[in-house]
């Protein structure tokens, strides 16, 4: 058997985006900025595309852009906000511990020109509060960037409130929404934020295509320049297959929204259950309320995460882990740090992420694998019992 | 990242060799990484100057387990000696290879390794008679420190 939990890593192509983009690939491959007939063709379902994903968000057509990736969008809006709107009186960005490295390695990017990054600790319970936002944001500020769900340990910040600070000092709001699909209403108007950033392939869209959401009555500097495709905010060609799937992915993850998150949350308190019922000394990082119902990230005291995820592979689960030596560069999780971990159980964490395909027999034997390779590891575990 | 573990890796992972503790050990080490935070506990019996049993504690990953376990397989029976010679590359080689940002691991389980070779010829100056006789007073101590690592096992 082969069970897939890894879905906040990346989702399978859903078929049904699949054969959307298909005729992009072959008949309909004509370039969007060729003002022949097939070009225009491509461009009104460009246009399309833009409809769709700006009704989905209830904003507007002409500010969705889009990208290679959620990484791209992020540097753009991060880098292109705090670059066009810099004066001597505004020269602060202000992100959360819990961000995206590409969202950090953007700050810190700025950090490099001279701007103040500030960084908003968060909570054990994995919570970016308005309270602790107000202990550092001033008229300073020019952007707070607060992902809206977590990627590790899947916890919902409370996006609206944040934004609402951040606009009471005169700064602007982006949140990195990557993990939010289709668990939370994005709703741009009713959340009001200025900026935000989608992956198709957290959805069952295709990857090498992304959303930045941006208003255009605020300024922002393009990153990548060329051929001044979206209006020169996103240079480069059109990528329409790509475009075409992340728009269709994200109308039907909102269109069967209701039946997916009643299937993924019942799928993941029944593991969670049988977790606690099989393996003993365990501990779930980050508050179980305020988290997506896809999320499930558990602590095992005294085995590596690494070696855990190895042998789970072997039997065919793919989980992922936030384990120093799933590393490259050998540091455990900033996540888990963040949220304060004791040292001694950074490295014992396995992140689940279900998905639309998962079933409850898949969730029987992980959890029957599970509980042999924990067992197995800990019994030659040197570790002392806490 | 790539991590594409030899076969024989994951096989010294799914099903180490030597793995345990040894009551009354005559060697004893444990040594930590403090960048990934892995650790690992050699237990040896040594006679006649040879190592007679070898075993091994892992808090670590796969490679950590991995790279204990023929590093264990390896030394036993080989003279002290000869086992401290034993180094990471060899280990490596056994493995067939290691991914780049594992290799590190072999080298945790040499230093371990050395480590309890290290305390087991402490010891063993310690029981010789007439080396010096200061010595003598540190000899309750260290049994007093073995017998409190068998017991927490």
């Amino acid at each position: 058997m082969q069970v897939y939990l890894d879905n906040a890593a990346t989702t399978r192509l859903d078929p049904r985006v699949l054969a959307k983009m298909k005729p992009y690939l072959t008949a309909k491959y004509a370039n969007a900025s060729s003002i022949h007939k097939p070009g225009q063709d491509a461009y009104l379902d460009l246009v399309k595309a833009k409809k769709t994903v700006a009704r989905l968000l209830n904003g507007d057509p002409d500010n969705v852009i889009f990208t290679s990736s959620a990484t791209e969008a992020n540097n753009f809006i991060i880098k292109g906000v705090a670059r066009a709107n810099r004066s001597d009186r505004k020269n602060k960005i202000i992100i959360s511990a819990l961000e995206h490295p590409c969202v950090r390695e953007s700050a810190h990017e700025l950090i490099a020109e001279g701007f103040r990054v500030e960084v908003i600790p968060a909570g054990s319970d994995g919570l970016i509060t308005p309270a602790a936002l107000s202990k550092i944001i001033d008229a300073e500020t020019i952007l707070v960037s607060v992902m809206a769900v977590n990627n590790e340990i899947g916890t919902i910040q409370d996006i609206k409130a944040l934004a609402a600070l951040a606009h009471k000092y005169g700064a602007y709001f982006h949140t990195d929404a990557v993990q939010a699909v289709p668990y939370l209403d994005l709703n741009i108007k009713k959340l009001d934020i200025d900026f935000l950033s989608l992956s198709g392939h957290k959805f069952y869209g295709p990857k090498g295509v992304g959303v930045a959401y941006i208003d255009r009555r605020q300024k922002v500097r393009p990153l990548i320049v060329g051929g001044g495709q979206e209006d020169g905010y996103r240079s480069g060609t059109y990528n329409l297959p790509g475009i075409m799937g992340l728009a269709f992915a994200l109308e039907l993850a909102y269109k069967e929204r209701k039946t997916y998150l009643k299937k993924v949350k019942a799928l993941r308190d029944y593991l969670l259950s049988k977790i606690k019922k099989e393996i003993p000394e365990i501990r779930v990082n980050g508050s179980l309320a305020r988290r997506v119902p896809a999320n499930l990230n558990v602590m095992f005291g005294y085995v590596e995460g690494e070696a855990i995820l190895i042998d789970l592979s072997q039997k065919g689960i793919y989980v992922s882990t936030g384990s120093a030596c799933s590393a490259t560069n050998l540091k455990a999780s900033y996540v888990l740090s963040a949220i304060g971990l004791e040292k001694h159980f950074l490295n014992s964490n396995i992140r689940f992420s279900l998905g639309r395909f998962n079933t409850k027999a898949e969730i029987d034997y992980t959890v029957k694998c599970l509980a042999q390779t924990i067992k197995r590891l800990r019994s030659f575990s040197p570790v002392e019992k806490i | 990242m790539a991590l594409n573990y030899t076969k024989k890796t994951l096989n010294n992972f799914l099903k180490p060799k030597n793995v345990g503790s040894i009551k009354k050990p005559d060697g004893y080490a444990q040594i930590g990484n403090m960048v990934c935070g892995d650790q690992l506990d050699f237990f040896l019996k040594v006679e006649k100057g040879k190592i007679k049993d070898v075993k091994f504690l892992s808090f670590g990953c796969a490679s950590n387990i991995a790279t204990a376990s023929i590093l264990t397989e390896k030394v036993k029976g080989l003279t002290i000696e000869e086992a401290k010679k034993y180094n990471w590359q060899q280990v490596v080689d056994e493995l067939g290879g290691l991914p780049q940002q594992k290799v590190h691991c072999s080298v945790m389980a040499v230093q371990g390794l050395k480590k309890a070779i290290d305390d087991y010829e402490k010891r063993q100056g310690e029981k010789k008679p007439g080396v010096k006789k200061i010595k003598k007073v540190t000899k309750i101590p260290a049994k007093k420190v073995a017998k409190k690592i068998t017991k927490k096992r």
